[in-house]
């Protein structure tokens, strides 16, 4: 790798260099979370900190119903998201007639640039109303109607993703499957689908961290009200998120205070949540190559 | 496409470095002229307003340059008495010990009123209920009653709805309607209040749910809801929230809200508070939900 020119070597290096800053700057970005959010451990005691009560300014600091009122929108933005942005992915790589899909491709991809505080919007103006009264609740902002938009924010990531996948699944593997007599249905949900498996599982991976870490509309729409969630209903209750309290919260808060320390703390529980997201993404994905590459040889 | 990118980032970090560049360039220039200096601390509920005055008087008068802080009354008061503020905000008046501190360091604290805080209680348009007592307020928002019914309206649950705990309209809430202004209560919201974002989500979602009981600043609210006559703690007289009826001290949930000087003012501090209670002043006092001092009541 003997590099004739200077300047191949120049930029090698910085290719190098904004390589590794991502690493560093992952680095710093844990370090302040933990120097910050720490300190949360030994000021509050876990009993208080994993109680069922947040009201930080009389120092009631229980997380407990933050983090589970995170896991159910996330987990309500989920049933939605998957089964429709995986349908639209299948129907737009293996049914959708080219110039169909020539148009839905760029506006799914618009969809994903939306602005989430405009889907926010949305959200108090007609879905939290409509929510009310055709499921008639006593308030339409609640965990559903969260869920419902993070869907909604989380099916173009979902469908952009899965499907390249299955785009990227070689032509000759539907040829043959077609050939040995299998239908088109067959073909879809027989071969394509298991071939593009890891792409769609880093989709539905990439969709999940979007949905979790989404802040704004959940923070317009799900009432934060920290509620414990305690049966399936919840989901049809207001709740309050981890990263609509560090949201709404951070801006007023006292540097270095208990209730600051403690925002930091959550603000490691979402991180740790993320690593967990991505760490499962990596690894399915890595474990269904070793597969794909004993079915070919 | 990636072409496209490419120019949108050199764009943007060309008007940044022009930014850089002006601003650098503004701060020369200002530097050198003769400037007089307002220190402003305390209510942390007064805060923005205090913000928004300075900002609009620098701008009328570019010779002066207030610096306001936050940090709560209290703060603002011992800054006054150790005399390193020149105005200190409050929105509670000052207290005889503090008053006899301040005059053992030799400062005199002199007091205006420069608007009021009124919050009114709101339900949708078609809620039968005109009127609630302070303690019934209280009574819904720490759950005990839970349907409207109980207060004579129809057999709907109340949704409780709030602004955020990091608002000083929620803490004035908290320590004069749910406690009832009892220092010892530590009652709190009960859990299921919902605790909304701003102000256009309380008014949304009041203007729509027929379930819902709000509370916001009297200046936020909008014909879209209906506002609630109160009865304070010992009175069984109802009034319903108006700019009227704050600066005439019949409704219940309202306070002045007061800046402290040492002595009589006198040049520039003197002109900033006249200043204070002109028309236009009280104009943003008006817009960042807050009452406007009348004339008349002065």
């Amino acid at each position: 790798m003997e590099s004739k020119h200077p300047l191949e070597f120049l930029i090698t290096w910085f290719i190098r260099l904004t390589g590794y800053s991502s690493i560093f700057f992952v680095v710093l970005i844990l370090f302040f979370l933990v120097s910050e959010g720490l300190p949360a451990l030994s000021e509050v005691s876990l009993d208080t900190l994993f109680s069922t009560r947040w009201y930080p300014i009389e120092s009631y600091y229980g997380i407990l119903p933050l983090i589970l009122g995170s896991l159910v929108v996330t987990i309500g933005a989920m049933l939605i998201a998957v089964p429709f942005g995986i349908g639209t992915a299948v129907y737009l790589s293996e049914v959708a007639r080219p110039m169909v899909r020539e148009i839905l491709k760029p506006l799914v991809e618009i969809l994903a640039g939306l602005p989430s505080v405009m889907l926010g919007f949305l959200g108090i103006q007609v879905v939290s109303p409509f929510l009310r009264e055709f499921l008639d609740l006593p308030t339409g902002l609640t965990a559903f109607a969260g869920s419902l938009l993070l869907g909604g924010i989380a099916i173009p990531t979902i469908v952009s993703i899965a499907e390249d996948a299955m785009n990227n699944v070689p032509q000759s593997y539907r040829q043959g499957a077609l050939a040995l007599g299998a239908t088109r249905w067959q073909t879809m949900w027989g071969v394509t689908f298991p071939a593009a498996r890891s792409g769609i599982i880093t989709a539905i991976m990439l969709g999940l961290g979007r949905a979790i870490g989404e802040t704004m509309t959940v923070m317009m729409v799900t009432g934060n009200a920290p509620i414990m969630p305690n049966s399936i209903r919840a989901l049809f209750m207001p709740i309050r998120t981890m990263t609509a309290t560090i949201a709404s919260e951070m801006g007023e808060v006292a540097a270095g205070s208990i209730h600051y320390h403690v925002l930091f703390f959550i603000g490691i529980v979402l991180f740790l949540l993320a690593l967990i997201v991505n760490i499962t993404a990596s690894w399915v994905s890595m474990r269904k190559q070793t597969h794909k590459e004993r079915v070919l040889s | 496409m990636r072409f496209f990118h490419v120019i949108c980032i050199y764009a943007l970090l060309a008007s940044l470095s022009a930014c850089a560049v002006s601003g650098a360039s503004a701060g020369a220039q200002v530097s050198p002229q003769p400037q007089t200096y307002l220190e402003n601390k305390g209510s942390d509920t007064i805060v923005n307003l205090a913000l928004a005055w300075a900002e609009k008087y620098q701008e009328l008068h570019p010779e002066v340059r207030i610096s306001v802080t936050g940090g709560g009354s209290g703060t603002g008061i011992t800054a006054l008495i150790n005399n390193t503020v020149d105005i200190a905000n409050a929105s509670r008046k000052i207290k005889a010990e503090e008053i006899e501190e301040a005059r053992k360091k030799g400062i005199e604290p002199v007091e205006f009123t420069i608007a009021r805080d009124a919050i009114a209680v709101i339900v949708h348009p078609g809620n039968p209920v005109e009127r609630l007592t302070l303690q019934q307020i209280s009574a819904i928002y720490t759950g005990e009653i839970n349907n409207w019914s109980e207060l004579g309206g129809e057999d709907r649950p109340i949704v409780r709805l709030s602004r955020e705990t990091n608002s000083g309209t929620h803490v004035y809430f908290l320590e004069e309607v749910i406690r009832l202004g009892d220092k010892a209560d530590k009652t709190i919201f009960s859990a299921d209040t919902l605790l909304l974002p701003s102000s256009e989500g309380i008014i949304a979602e009041v203007s729509s749910n027929p379930n819902a009981i709000g509370y916001d600043g009297l200046g936020y609210i909008t014909s879209h809801v209906k506002m609630l006559a109160v009865a304070g703690k010992n009175s069984q007289e109802y009034t319903l929230p108006s700019i009227e009826s704050v600066n005439a001290g019949t409704y219940p949930i309202s306070r002045d809200l007061y800046m402290y000087t040492n002595g009589q003012p006198k040049g520039i501090i003197q002109e900033y508070l006249d200043w204070i209670h002109s028309s236009e002043a009280q104009e943003i006092v008006r817009e960042l939900g807050f009452v406007p001092i009348l004339e008349t009541s002065d």
